[in-house]
């Protein structure tokens, strides 16, 4: 029988099995950020083991950071302190830094990608949960926990079950003003949360050979939103052609082998997957989200459904929705595009191109937060910058930000934000805030509108 | 790590699905770095309201329940991979969560800080929290050698399941870490053999 993308990297990787146990997993590359490392990096210390390979460890600070004002001392005491740690950690163990205003600076999983660092057949993880993104490579990528982190520093091993395999194919052609955002939206919400609990998937169908690696990122990005542990879609030409050239990819004859071997990774005809999925893309729609779980989705001009369970009541009660009603023209006031989902340069031009010529509604606070510098330079190279100051919008520094509201960026109690990033739960944008997840062409157009638009009747 | 064999308390029934790590811990209590003082902010915008005074409609607010297993709906632990989540709530003093399924992440940072997650039956799920919300006094039986949780009163039990390798660890109070480190001449070797 043949293999799938995922088994051969994952048997790539496998150093030793312990009998009626876990495998011990080889992890080539360690992404890690000023939050969820320190307590890693004190395990190590006191049970006196040093990092193994350093080397092939990078950090980034990113989720604790301001987005405004970088070039000055962070003023939040225990966010200073953090990254702060940060920096003596990596200073202290060898390992590569991009800290605040460095060049390279960003979030994790947008800053990996763009330099190369990131590359097919891989086993990468990081102490993330949207980890999942850098599955868009067709390298094996997850998120862990703060004690995982501290095994990979001791050991540049996981101990790991092997999890199951799902396929989730999407064929056909998508209609226009559909999104990467929209196709994985639209998949949660067809098959919830946990249905991915215990597997890894893989996205397949000419949906996504077609899409960009910016939208392949976005879709493998919210894997974990249906529970499973990552995401991943076969590298082809056009994942080559994202690698080449990049800072840390490969390069000549080493290049010429690496493409040898990565041609050999895509699922076997043959295949067998434990469980699969297919959708036409004729039926996906933009989308947005009306509740407090990424699969609580309907397409844009669609109405609530009318569940009688608790926590469907407790989530739209939250949400102040009623059941069966429509989002369409609901006021909006605040619209965030950013996160490890949606703030790639593609994602930018989108909402650049939608609001040229216009301006955002008076209502709103339209915020847009870069993945990292090198998209924030990028903005400023294209010339989107100066759209979106003409409309209003406020480009910030690069950073999470107000998609899990760490910093100062949060979403004001009650308030409901549109936005670009990957989760509606309670609270996650600032105490009492609402989130209502979309694509960024959807976050763009409710930002000139000041309400939720049918984004389906005003497209060319 | 501290060991696990058997435990014997009453409970503490949270009746809601999708309980995600981001209620568990909210974002702005990521600051810290080490492991403590967590449990003080577990469920800290249920168990509070906006101005800080203390939403008593919130179980773990209701003096009625008490104990140090957490009883919880479906698909408990879904969102972030923070640790801080199990910080918190073993920190709050819970050595237990049952519920009908538990999200991948937490499972394993459940598991590496001697906190168990029983993952049990709908059914027998429906059935502790009726049974702990009609009567708090309820004593609930986990022994993880014979992998079996116990209504005590009404005599019923189910078995669980539990990765083999992960069940001696939290017996013996071992973690990974100890596993790998003494495995590094495999490491090692296959890093030399090692194409890609």
């Amino acid at each position: 029988m043949g293999k799938t993308l995922f088994d051969k990297v994952w048997d790539a990787h496998v150093v030793s099995n312990i009998e009626n146990g876990p495998q011990i997993l080889y992890i080539d590359k360690h992404l890690i950020h000023e939050v969820t490392s320190p307590q890693a990096f004190n395990e190590l210390k006191e049970r006196g083991i040093p990092i193994y390979r350093p080397s092939q460890t990078v950090a980034t600070a990113d989720h604790n950071t301001p987005t405004l004002n970088q070039d000055k001392p962070v003023k939040d005491e225990l966010s200073r302190k953090q990254l702060q740690q940060l920096s003596e950690n990596c200073k202290a163990n060898n390992i590569t830094l991009y800290e605040l205003g460095h060049k390279y600076n960003g979030i994790v999983h947008v800053m990996a990608p763009e330099l190369g660092i990131t590359q097919p057949g891989m086993t990468m993880v990081c102490g993330d949960s949207h980890t999942s993104t850098h599955g868009a490579f067709g390298a094996i990528a997850f998120g862990i926990g703060t004690s995982q982190v501290a095994q990979v520093f001791a050991s540049q091993c996981l101990l790991l079950t092997k999890p199951k395999s799902l396929r989730v194919s999407v064929n056909g052609k998508l209609k226009p003003g559909v999104l990467p955002k929209d196709v994985v939206l639209y998949i949660i919400s067809k098959l919830g949360t946990n249905s991915g609990t215990g597997y890894f998937c893989e996205y397949a169908g000419n949906v996504f050979e077609e899409m960009s690696m910016e939208g392949r990122m976005t879709v493998c990005n919210m894997s974990i939103e249906m529970g499973a542990r990552g995401g991943m879609i076969a590298p082809d030409e056009i994942t080559f052609e994202y690698v080449k050239g990049r800072e840390f990819a490969p390069k000549d004859d080493d290049l010429t082998k690496k493409l040898e071997y990565w041609k050999t990774l895509p699922t076997d005809k043959d295949a067998k997957f434990d469980k699969e999925y297919f959708f036409d893309a004729e039926d996906i729609e933009p989308m947005v989200t009306y509740g407090t779980n990424p699969g609580m989705g309907i397409k844009i001009n669609g109405n609530i459904p009318v569940e009688n369970n608790l926590s469907f009541k407790k989530s739209l009660k939250y949400m102040n929705f009623e059941a069966g009603e429509s989002l369409i023209d609901k006021p909006i006031n605040y619209v965030f595009i950013g996160s490890c989902t949606n703030s790639r340069i593609e994602d930018f031009r989108v909402a650049a191109n939608y609001v040229k010529g216009k301006r955002k509604a008076d209502n709103v606070t339209a915020w847009l937060v870069p993945g990292s510098k090198q998209v924030e330079a990028q903005i400023i190279k294209e010339g989107l910058k100066d759209i979106f100051d003409a409309a209003g919008f406020e480009l910030r520094q690069p950073g999470c930000s107000a998609c899990l509201a760490m910093n100062d960026d949060k979403i004001p109690q009650g308030e409901y934000c549109v936005s670009t990033s990957n989760r509606n739960f309670e609270g996650r944008q600032g105490q009492g805030s609402r989130t209502i997840l979309a694509s960024p062409l959807v976050a763009a157009a409710t930002a000139v509108e000041g309400r939720i638009i049918d984004i389906t009747k005003h497209l060319n | 790590m501290e060991k696990f064999i058997t435990l014997r308390s009453t409970a503490i029934p949270l009746n809601i699905e999708n309980v995600d790590t981001d209620q568990i811990i909210p974002a702005r209590f990521l600051k810290a770095t080490d492991k403590k003082g967590f449990g003080d902010n577990v469920f800290r915008d249920w168990r509070y309201k906006k101005d800080g005074s203390v939403n008593t409609s919130f179980v773990l607010n209701n003096s009625d329940y008490k104990g140090s297993i957490l009883v919880a709906g479906n698909n408990f632990g879904c969102g972030s991979s923070r640790e801080h989540a199990a910080w918190a709530i073993v920190g709050y003093g819970f050595k237990v969560v049952v519920s009908s399924f538990f999200a991948d992440i937490f499972k394993g940072n459940a598991l590496n800080n001697g906190l168990l997650p029983v993952q049990v039956s709908e059914p027998f799920l429906s059935d502790i929290l009726n049974e702990i919300e009609s009567n708090p006094e309820t004593v609930i039986q986990v022994n993880l050698e014979e992998q079996k949780i116990s209504i005590e009163r009404k005599n019923i039990s189910e078995k669980f399941e539990i990765d083999p390798y992960k069940k001696t660890c939290m017996i013996n109070g071992y973690d990974d870490i100890d596993y790998l480190v003494n495995n590094k001449e495999l490491i090692e070797a296959f890093e030399a053999q090692k194409i890609f």
